[in-house]
């Protein structure tokens, strides 16, 4: 339990740090992250250069410093509006008639089959390369999850036993949705949200590994990593520091999302 | 000595003392009960006896030989020597006791696997055991998986892979507990003949009924100690405890007293009928008169739910008609109180709202609350929890007080007391008895158990597979039943 | 028997509808992607004259009316035809057949380790100090870009301690730094869900009942617990190839290695739409395989999902009491 306790705050300490990045990087970063001078380049880290400088002598932290808001922000953006066209879809689905939810539902599971990482690749394949074009990438490929669970709720939450028992006291049909069914399933995804967000940034990390995003010199974590790539066994520091970035993102994500799911849960268990 | 000799068992839970120097010997060919309500240490004790107390409980004990071994300072690996091969466990529903993977001849091989028993001969001994719990067709039934069985079946498959190691002792908790009356009637007798066969069987249950079918002698156990104990006969014909008194009382069929004055025909069912994937209600047709309590009786399966669920216009029927001579109001307290709750909600924003749908204004709201808790006995402090915050018995009266808030006039009760221990479970139907008087409701209570329907009722419905098979007074019902079923449903029960 | 059949025929329906989704989607997606195809393929720098653009049109057939190109694509596809690339003028097909080799190779591999490096954690590391450790290595593992995992494990394992080569296919060592890579995060996967449904199992009755018959905890988790773990892991099954499939294009390219990953990243780039095409046809035939194989093996592991007819009395629905 003390265990799960200090993950929640650290988890929750890096992840204000990183929204400080991502608010305020100039407050953060001690370099100009585009400014390029080759006589400090490839240089380990160091009092002068926290994570090391790359092959162009830009400064690795202030690089990560100043990614923080696009790889982030792009998880963010994209889960939020997943979240709202999933929940609009899925409940939609969740009242809708049986045949019409079922066919719907078909196709939410046959795309929640693939990793999002390979809807958000099919995705950009089919639109190209580009900024803007991952994030609706990554936005669409997360939106079948949320369609999923919005449904599920909705509809079990209709029959459920409870708000059977409002509507039979005599809750009208509107009061009792409102009170019982939406804040519901609202709380389910918010908490499925938290843990969402990592998918999200893993996927468009992913996509600006492959170069498929941003373009040089933009420093973005993905890109950054694959930039780094090819001096690895001279400058590992280039690839491993924007790496751990969107590792340690990731996990304080999902420690928070499941320390919240588990507060729910204990609630409505 | 053969069978089971314990002396002075004491459990701890958490430094909790949960068991207080039990007693015990089981001789082979006899079968003793321990009868208690929920928490009164029956169950741990028979765990006991197999080693398998829970993670964080404490054992101390004088004496245990099971089957002539001394067990009392067995480590993990000596128990393992002793379970299946000479002391055996039957738990409650053998659903969620029997692997639903593997089929039911691999599960009752198994203590013949661990134990090295009957090598290359196994399939045969299996259908052997098979047969000797009389389940027919016991070679089809080796290769069938446990939910393609009736609860009846799985029970005695359950009860064949105790017996497959031959042991001496059978322990055999709660085993009859979650079937149908007529059932547990006949898994009773075979309980009984296994006893008779030879082995010490002991037998585990809350309810005074099955023990006199099956038990020479009874311990009573009340918080971790045996209070009472002596041959069936004896205790039950003359208890010397008030609990126990109390207890044999609770699973005894007390008629009912009082019968209410037949009012008017608030209800005139016609012919009703609704079906799902498959027919549930067929042609139902009665009448309910103001004033009186109608039981409807039957087994899983027979529709009675479906049948109130109609009464409160959740269920609208396919054909046939409910005519209400007037507006009604008619409530309903569900099966299961903890999932008519919302579970995020307090006991008493829950009963506010029901007060809010009847239409009491804001202010008056959270006296009424108050009251209404006051009136089913639960304190106002109570308002202020959740429903899994509250004991069975708590959130049954809680689940009452909701439905007392609209101010019915009818109230339809869907198996109220079946979940609650006899001593609780009185008290409820107390309860109940008042409010009727009190606020001259017409009640409808739906029941699997007669001695329930019995104590409660002036007018029963005896339901099978959705069929009305029986209806009139319940004295008249119960002592002189024409129908064959409703005959075998009394038989077992009463 | 009938319900078999219908069961069979309503899987066989299924894929078939997956597959001509898949078809259409990927022919309607390049049909309303902005800009003329032909410009699109050839880059905004190019300068050639609509002469030009109309002959390259015409031969790849983009001037014929939508309704017969679909046709003839999917007539094509049923003969096994996926077109042909723009870029490199070969049959889409020849182009993924070529490289389909080496991706195979490094993802079944992958499986295997995943499969074994789950097995092994699932079963011994359920208790304690273990449970705690393996659990937090799930999480690191899950949380980490799978191409930054390959690159710390090149980092340490081939520039660092050089026990294994840098990149290429020489040599059979090449393939186990990528596939271990891409092994790990579906060994994660893999590994949490068998020991949740191993642990969940362990929590219901029956448990109890085979610990009563003098089993041991090797027996309980072996011949039983296992079996409810693995059935909740053969629902991953798709996902998890999905991700085998996904993490295997950025593990080819942090390894350099050839493969599917370098054709598909190639036609993404440079616009080749019809090897993108053919690329997204595998992966939905890929997908439908899976599925249909996930189907058939799931009522064996599970009985309670063979309908049968009851030879039986059917039991009726029991109330929960």
């Amino acid at each position: 339990m003390i265990a799960r306790r200090t993950a929640l705050i650290l988890a929750v300490m890096f992840l204000a740090a990183v929204a400080l990045a991502a608010l305020f990087p100039d407050a953060l970063a001690t370099h100009d992250p585009l400014r390029a001078d080759v006589r400090s380049a490839l240089e380990a880290p160091g009092a002068a250069h926290l994570f090391g400088t790359d092959q162009s002598g830009r400064d690795v932290f202030s690089r990560v410093v100043h990614g923080a808001g696009r790889s982030v922000g792009i998880g963010l953006l994209a889960t939020l509006l997943a979240v709202a066209v999933g929940l609009v879809l899925g409940s939609l689905s969740g009242v809708a008639p049986r045949l019409l939810d079922s066919a719907a539902m078909r196709a939410t599971d046959i795309l929640l089959a693939f990793p999002e990482f390979l809807i958000a690749l099919i995705v950009v394949a089919v639109l190209g390369p580009g900024p803007v074009n991952v994030a609706i990438a990554v936005t669409i490929a997360a939106v079948p999850v949320y369609i999923r669970l919005a449904r599920t709720q909705t509809r079990t939450l209709r029959i459920a036993e409870h708000v059977e028992a409002a509507r039979i006291l005599g809750v009208g049909p509107v009061r009792t949705f409102t009170r019982h069914v939406a804040p519901a399933v609202l709380g389910s995804l918010s908490v499925l949200a938290t843990i969402g967000i990592g998918s999200s940034i893993l996927a468009a990390a992913g996509l600006s590994f492959l170069g498929l995003g941003p373009s040089e010199p933009a420093p973005e974590w993905g890109l950054m990593l694959s930039g780094g790539r090819n001096v690895l066994g001279r400058a590992w520091w280039i690839s491993v520091f924007p790496g751990l970035a969107i590792t340690l993102t990731v996990i304080s994500a999902t420690v928070i999302g499941r320390s919240l799911r588990a507060r729910v849960e204990g609630r409505r268990a | 000595m053969t069978g089971v000799r314990l002396r002075g068992l004491r459990i701890e839970i958490d430094a909790q003392s949960v068991v207080d120097g039990v007693d015990l010997d089981v001789a082979p060919g006899e079968c003793i009960a321990i009868v208690g309500e929920s928490g009164a240490g029956k169950s741990l004790t028979a765990r006991a006896l197999l080693g398998m107390l829970p993670d964080g409980a404490h054992m101390t004990v004088d004496e245990l030989r099971i089957d002539g071994t001394d067990a009392a300072a067995l480590g993990e690996n000596g128990w393992r020597g002793l379970r299946g091969r000479r002391i055996a466990l039957v738990s409650q529903d053998a659903l969620a006791a029997l692997d639903p993977l593997r089929r039911i001849g691999r599960e009752v091989a198994e203590p013949m696997e661990i134990h090295g028993l009957h090598r290359g001969r196994r399939d045969e001994r299996v259908v052997q055991l098979l047969e000797s719990v009389s389940l027919p067709e016991a070679e089809q039934r080796a290769r069938s998986h446990p939910h393609e069985l009736s609860g009846g079946m799985r029970q005695r498959a359950l009860i064949a892979s105790a017996l497959a190691g031959d042991p001496a002792v059978l322990v055999a908790d709660e085993a009859t507990t979650a079937l149908d009356a007529t059932v547990q009637a006949r898994i009773l007798s075979l309980l009984r003949s296994i006893a008779d066969q030879g082995r010490a069987v002991l037998f585990i249950s809350h309810d005074f009924a099955a023990v006199r079918r099956v038990a020479d002698r009874v311990l009573v156990m009340r918080e971790g100690r045996i209070i009472e104990q002596g041959t069936v006969a004896e205790v039950m014909t003359s208890p010397r405890e008030a609990y126990t008194r109390a207890l044999i009382a609770a699973s005894a069929a007390t008629p009912r007293t009082q019968i209410g004055e037949a009012g008017e025909v608030l209800l005139q069912v016609r012919a009703v009928s609704k079906r799902f994937e498959r027919p549930a209600v067929v042609e139902a047709s009665f009448t309910l008169a103001s004033g009186r309590t109608l039981g409807i009786v039957g087994e899983s399966g027979s529709a009675k739910t479906t049948l109130a669920r109609m009464l409160v216009g959740a269920e609208r029927p396919d054909e046939g008609s409910l005519d209400w001579t007037r507006a009604q109001r008619v409530q309903l307290v569900h099966q299961n109180p903890l999932g008519a709750f919302d579970p995020r909600w307090t006991v008493g924003r829950s009963i506010s709202e029901a007060l809010q749908a009847a239409g009491i204004p804001g202010g008056g709201r959270r006296r009424a609350v108050v009251r209404l808790l006051s009136e089913v006995g639960l304190d106002e402090a109570l308002a202020a929890r959740r429903p899994r915050q509250l004991s069975g018995g708590q959130r049954q009266r809680a689940a009452i007080a909701r439905a007392l808030a609209a101010d019915p006039q009818v109230l339809v009760l869907d198996e109220p007391v079946s979940a609650l221990d006899p001593t609780v479970r009185a008290r409820v139907l107390d309860l109940l008895s008042r409010l009727q008087v009190e606020r001259q409701l017409t009640m409808v209570f739906v029941s699997h158990d007669l001695a329930v329907i019995a104590a409660v009722c002036d007018d029963v419905l005896v339901m099978r597979d959705g069929a009305i098979v029986e209806q009139g007074r319940v004295a008249d019902v119960f002592t002189a039943p024409q129908h064959p079923f409703t005959r075998e449903l009394v038989a077992a029960a009463l | 028997m009938r319900h078999a059949l219908i069961r069979t025929a309503g899987i066989a329906a299924s894929a078939v509808l997956v597959l001509w989704g898949a078809a259409t989607l990927a022919f309607l997606a390049f049909r309303i992607i902005p800009g003329d195809a032909v410009s699109v393929m050839l880059g905004p720098q190019a300068k050639v004259s609509e002469a030009v653009k109309a002959g390259v049109r015409a031969e790849l057939g983009l001037d014929r009316p939508p309704l017969e190109q679909y046709v003839s694509y999917v007539g094509g596809l049923l003969r096994g035809d996926l077109g042909t690339s723009y870029q490199l003028r070969m049959p889409v097909s020849e182009v993924i057949g070529r490289q389909l080799g080496p991706t195979l190779q490094l993802t079944v591999l992958a499986l295997l380790i995943a499969i074994l490096i789950a097995l092994v954690v699932a079963l011994l590391a359920r208790r304690g100090l273990a449970r705690a450790v393996v659990v937090t290595g799930e999480l690191i593992v899950l949380s980490s870009p799978v191409f930054w995992i390959g690159i710390v494990l090149l980092a340490v394992f081939a520039f660092g301690l050089g026990w294994f080569p840098v990149a290429g296919t020489r040599s059979p060592a090449t393939v186990v730094l990528p596939a271990l890579t891409l092994a790990l995060p579906v060994s994660a996967l893999i590994s949490q869900v068998l020991r949740d449904g191993i642990d969940e199992a362990e929590r219901q009755p029956f448990a109890e009942t085979v610990r009563s018959r003098g089993a041991g905890p090797a027996r309980l988790v072996l011949r039983h617990s296992l079996r409810h773990g693995a059935a909740g892991a053969l629902t991953l099954t798709a996902y998890l190839i999905g991700s085998l499939l996904g993490g295997a294009v950025l593990v080819e390219t942090v390894f350099a290695r050839p493969g599917l990953g370098r054709v598909t990243l190639t036609a993404i780039v440079d616009r080749d739409l019809p090897v993108v095409a053919g690329v997204i046809m595998l992966s939905a035939a890929v997908f439908v395989v899976v599925n249909v194989v996930v189907e058939l093996l799931h009522p064996l592991i599970d009985p309670r999902l063979r309908v049968r007819p009851a030879a039986f009395e059917a039991p009726a629905i029991e109330e929960r009491r």
